[in-house]
């Protein structure tokens, strides 16, 4: 009798084991990834599911048991046992969450900082304390683990690099507003599409000119607030050619579910291509050009562009209300 | 026979005879703490109609991807007073002034609170606050959700809504103040001669809990509101990023007190499904200090978190490795918790009415709020779900499949106390059912949304999610039909219901020992400790016996 009753907690622990295994691997909850930073997320989402899932089943599982087996018969006015504890299974109980969630923590740990970049050099950046915060910053990387140096080194380079700068990586101004983004490839070019070569590094250096937004696209996993006053950043590198939305998630008024555009993943060639003609297209047009100057501001000289800026996104909504209403 | 086990019905528990409170007490400025416990719950639950109103619209307009029902400002309003009236009027005065007032005096064998006329005061600053932000509707009520994140909130439209609901933020956090202290004070030091704290009710442990987080979190969200209102009133700049701002400050003082909030709104609960579960299943809790314990862990560890809400917002990157690792660690004593319910289940004579299906239907969908905060915990996880029907998956599991189960199980399980009549148990469990059937059907597809890509706080969105939105709002709509045979039977047996015993589930807490409903003070002569709250089984039936007998003759 008792060695049945091993017998079957044994194959129930295999069979939810094995049932935790497939879900994680299987679960098609995911848009597809785009991105490096979409891979490793997806590894971490898909394991950290498939744990939650074996907890679910257990869970579940004794609940609905319990409603099966030990529900009140007719007639049956007896008490159940009068079991008031059992000191080695609430250790149990204790210590194997606590244990996993230590475990979750840090492989989370591990792929926040290998998907961060020097994205988080945002975090600090209180307007015009740009430099040190990127200092700061650096120091704070020293925290992470050696075996995540590797990961970090790019970010940590960058970290002194300006905007813009080298030619490894693809800096875009991104302004936002309501309820449209433009992005700036150069003082010349600004768009109301993103597009990105495929297989480099991106740079999106953001800032709001009125009120704050957020970039998100689902198919990178990454999103990062836009805020008026500072600049924060996003990291990450396009894999996937194709059309990805981006998307407004943080709420900015009437028409935030409207602040939606395109990003194209572009193949190096297409990219150039793309990035020939909208030099044209700039050149042929000074209007255009007048009109992205204040929504690419320097950090440095906030109050003034700003106001400027918010002169111009005044304007962009109206543009854009007209649009909405067809 | 358990039915020997107690005082004879016809005599009254202890010599009270039932009295039952005339209507009009109801409406006034009552110091009794069971008037004033049933003057929170009628209150908050016509609120939660309300709420529910509200976000029937929103569901409504979302049952299509274009912004076509309503006009989009309006349509921000709704899910901003949707939230509002959610959290500040229905959950958070429901599960602390209406069941904390209830029931804390009767459970520790006091007469009363310790200040009643502050009591009173802080039910009586819920109403103004109630009706200032339902009077908003009649000018543009506040349009920024229920975070008012500025400078939104600052160049708002709805101006004179914003500032009403920063008014009607205040009031209420006033009240919460209020009853905290009331609350902390009556549990320390008002319990009868012989009640240590390990021999309290779980329910007070879970409000002790409550009253510290909401006495230490709401004073901040005070300071936050009133700075805004300086902000949107007089133009100063605290937050106001063109004069030098920061809007970021905002979320952390909004979130310090918003957090903990959350386990203002479920630390009650928990309470409330470790006195369900025992008398309805016929055993003892299982692990009585590991579930005391673990209330005061959230206590503490929830004033810790509270930055998780910002992983997007551009806060360093040490703060956000710390309140990950926090955050997560709340799952350990939830986790807790949890097990400790099921093996109380384990093995019991489970009674499945009523009380006991929303206590257990709490388990099942509480557990997936929990598992997918879990998730939500870990700083990339969130990063990518962060402000996405994911997010509203989460803490709809936790609040609707959490609190208002919990507060469906404790309606159940103290209706009869608290009316002398037994609800009609055939449409308790069609409530049941279409509440579980509904919750599930609205809220369990937004995950899939959220991960898909569909933000929150949108009134119009891409159209492949029409599908998944139209299930949604079905769901919704079965949500809102569920409450109508609960209505129904609340209102039909509080007056023409069967006559209620004093201890119709045999249970062992002190509320039962008196009369149903109590005598103003609760009981005629002091209440006698004759067993532990959590006596069941049947090693204790000889024991309970001498003891109601016992107390009985004391009487």
């Amino acid at each position: 009798m008792r060695k049945n009753n091993l017998i079957s907690i044994v194959v129930i622990i295999g069979l939810i084991f094995a049932a935790s295994i497939w879900y994680g691997r299987n679960n098609g909850l995911l848009p597809i990834a785009a991105g490096d930073e979409a891979m490793l997320y997806d590894g971490l989402f898909n394991t950290i599911l498939a744990i939650a899932f074996g907890f679910f089943l257990v869970v579940e599982g004794v609940l609905i048991y319990s409603i099966v087996k030990f529900r009140r018969r007719k007639g049956d006015e007896a008490d159940g046992p009068a079991i008031h504890e059992n000191l080695s299974l609430e250790i149990a109980w204790t210590a194997i969450p606590t244990v996993i969630v230590m475990w979750v923590a840090i492989y989370s740990f591990d792929v926040y900082t290998a998907m961060q970049g020097t994205q988080d050099m945002s975090g600090m950046a209180h307007g015009g304390m740009h430099q040190t915060v990127a200092k700061t910053e650096r120091g704070g990387m020293q925290m992470s683990k050696a075996t995540l140096a590797s990961a970090n080194t790019d970010g940590t380079l960058m970290a002194g690099t300006l905007p813009g700068g080298t030619s490894d990586v693809v800096a875009i101004n991104v302004s936002a507003m309501q309820f449209a983004w433009i992005f700036n490839y150069t003082d010349e070019i600004a768009t109301a599409e993103l597009h990105v070569p495929v297989g480099k590094k991106v740079r999106l250096n953001m800032t709001a000119v009125d009120v704050l937004h957020a970039f998100w696209v689902p198919q990178l996993r990454i999103k990062q607030d836009v805020i008026p006053g500072r600049e924060t950043y996003l990291e990450f590198t396009p894999r996937v050619v194709g059309e990805y939305p981006v998307v407004c998630a943080e709420l900015c008024g009437s028409y935030h579910g409207g602040m939606r555009t395109t990003m194209v993943i572009d193949t190096p060639e297409d990219y150039a291509t793309w990035l020939k003609d909208q030099q044209e297209v700039a050149s042929s047009d000074p209007e255009a050009i007048v009109a992205s100057r204040p929504v690419a501001p320097s950090v440095m000289q906030m109050s003034e562009q700003e106001y400027l800026a918010g002169k111009v996104a005044q304007a962009g909504v109206d543009m854009h209300m007209m649009q909405m209403s067809h | 026979m358990t039915q020997t086990l107690t005082p004879p019905q016809s005599s009254g528990a202890m010599g009270a005879e039932p009295q039952k409170t005339l209507w009009w007490e109801f409406f006034t400025f009552s110091v009794d703490h069971k008037i004033i416990g049933i003057q929170y719950l009628v209150t908050s639950f016509i609120f939660y109609l309300v709420g529910g109103l509200l976000a029937s619209i929103v569901r409504a307009e979302l049952a299509t991807p274009d912004s076509d029902l309503v006009d989009p400002a309006f349509y921000n309003s709704l899910f901003t007073m949707h939230g509002t009236v959610m959290i500040f009027l229905w959950i958070v005065p429901a599960v602390t002034g209406g069941f904390g007032n209830y029931l804390i005096p009767l459970m520790i064998g006091a007469r009363d609170m310790a200040f009643p006329r502050l009591n009173a005061i802080a039910f009586w600053l819920t109403i103004p606050a109630g009706m200032l932000l339902m009077s908003s509707f009649f000018f543009g009520p506040a349009s920024t959700g229920w975070t008012a994140y500025p400078p939104l909130s600052i160049l708002t439209n709805e101006h004179v809504g914003q500032v009403v609901w920063i008014g009607s933020i205040l009031l209420v956090g006033t009240s919460s103040i209020l009853a905290a202290v009331n609350f902390i004070v009556t549990i320390w030091s008002m319990r009868m001669p012989g009640m240590d704290l390990f021999s309290m009710p779980l329910f007070c442990w879970a409000m002790m809990a409550t009253s510290v987080l909401a006495l230490l979190a709401t004073p901040v969200l005070a300071g936050a509101m009133v700075l805004l209102g300086f902000d949107l009133l007089i133009g100063t700049n605290f937050f106001n990023p063109t004069g030098g701002g920061d809007p970021v400050v905002y979320q952390h003082l909004f979130w310090f007190y918003s957090h903990p909030a959350v386990y203002v709104m479920i630390l009650p609960v928990f309470g409330i499904i470790s006195e369900v579960i025992p008398p309805h299943s016929r055993k003892p809790i299982f692990g009585y200090k590991a579930i005391a314990y673990s209330s005061m862990m959230i206590c503490a560890l929830g004033l810790f978190v509270w930055a998780h809400h910002m992983f997007t917002s551009g806060t360093p990157d040490w703060l956000r490795v710390f309140f990950m690792v926090a955050t997560l660690l709340v799952a350990v004593p939830t986790g807790i918790k949890v097990f400790s319910w099921v093996a109380t289940l384990w093995g019991g004579k489970l009674r499945l009415d009523s009380p006991l299906l929303f206590a257990m239907g709490f388990i099942s969908t509480f557990l997936i709020g929990g598992l997918s905060g879990v998730m939500l915990g870990s700083a990339p996880i969130d990063i990518h779900v962060h402000d996405t029907y994911f997010v509203v998956a989460h803490f709809h599991y936790v609040l609707f499949g959490g609190s208002v189960f919990g507060i469906y199980a404790g309606l159940y399980h103290w209706f009869p106390k608290m009316t002398g009549r037994m609800l009609n148990e055939f449409w308790g469990k069609v409530h049941f059912v279409l509440t579980f059937i509904g919750m599930h059907l609205t809220f369990g597809p937004m995950h899939i949304l959220g991960l898909q890509g569909m933000p929150r706080r949108v009134a119009q969105y891409d159209p492949q999610f029409a599908p998944i939105n139209v299930i949604c709002t079905i769901g919704a709509f079965v949500l809102a039909i569920s409450t109508v045979p609960f209505v129904i039977n609340a209102v039909y047996s509080w007056f023409k219901g069967e006559q209620a015993p004093d201890n119709p589930w045999d249970a062992l807490t002190l509320e039962w020992t008196t009369s149903s409903p109590p005598i103003p003070h609760n009981w005629v002569n002091d209440p006698v400790l004759s067993t532990g709250p959590y006596d069941y089984g049947e090693e204790y039936r000889e024991a309970r016996q001498e003891a109601a007998i016992a107390s009985q003759s004391a009487a």
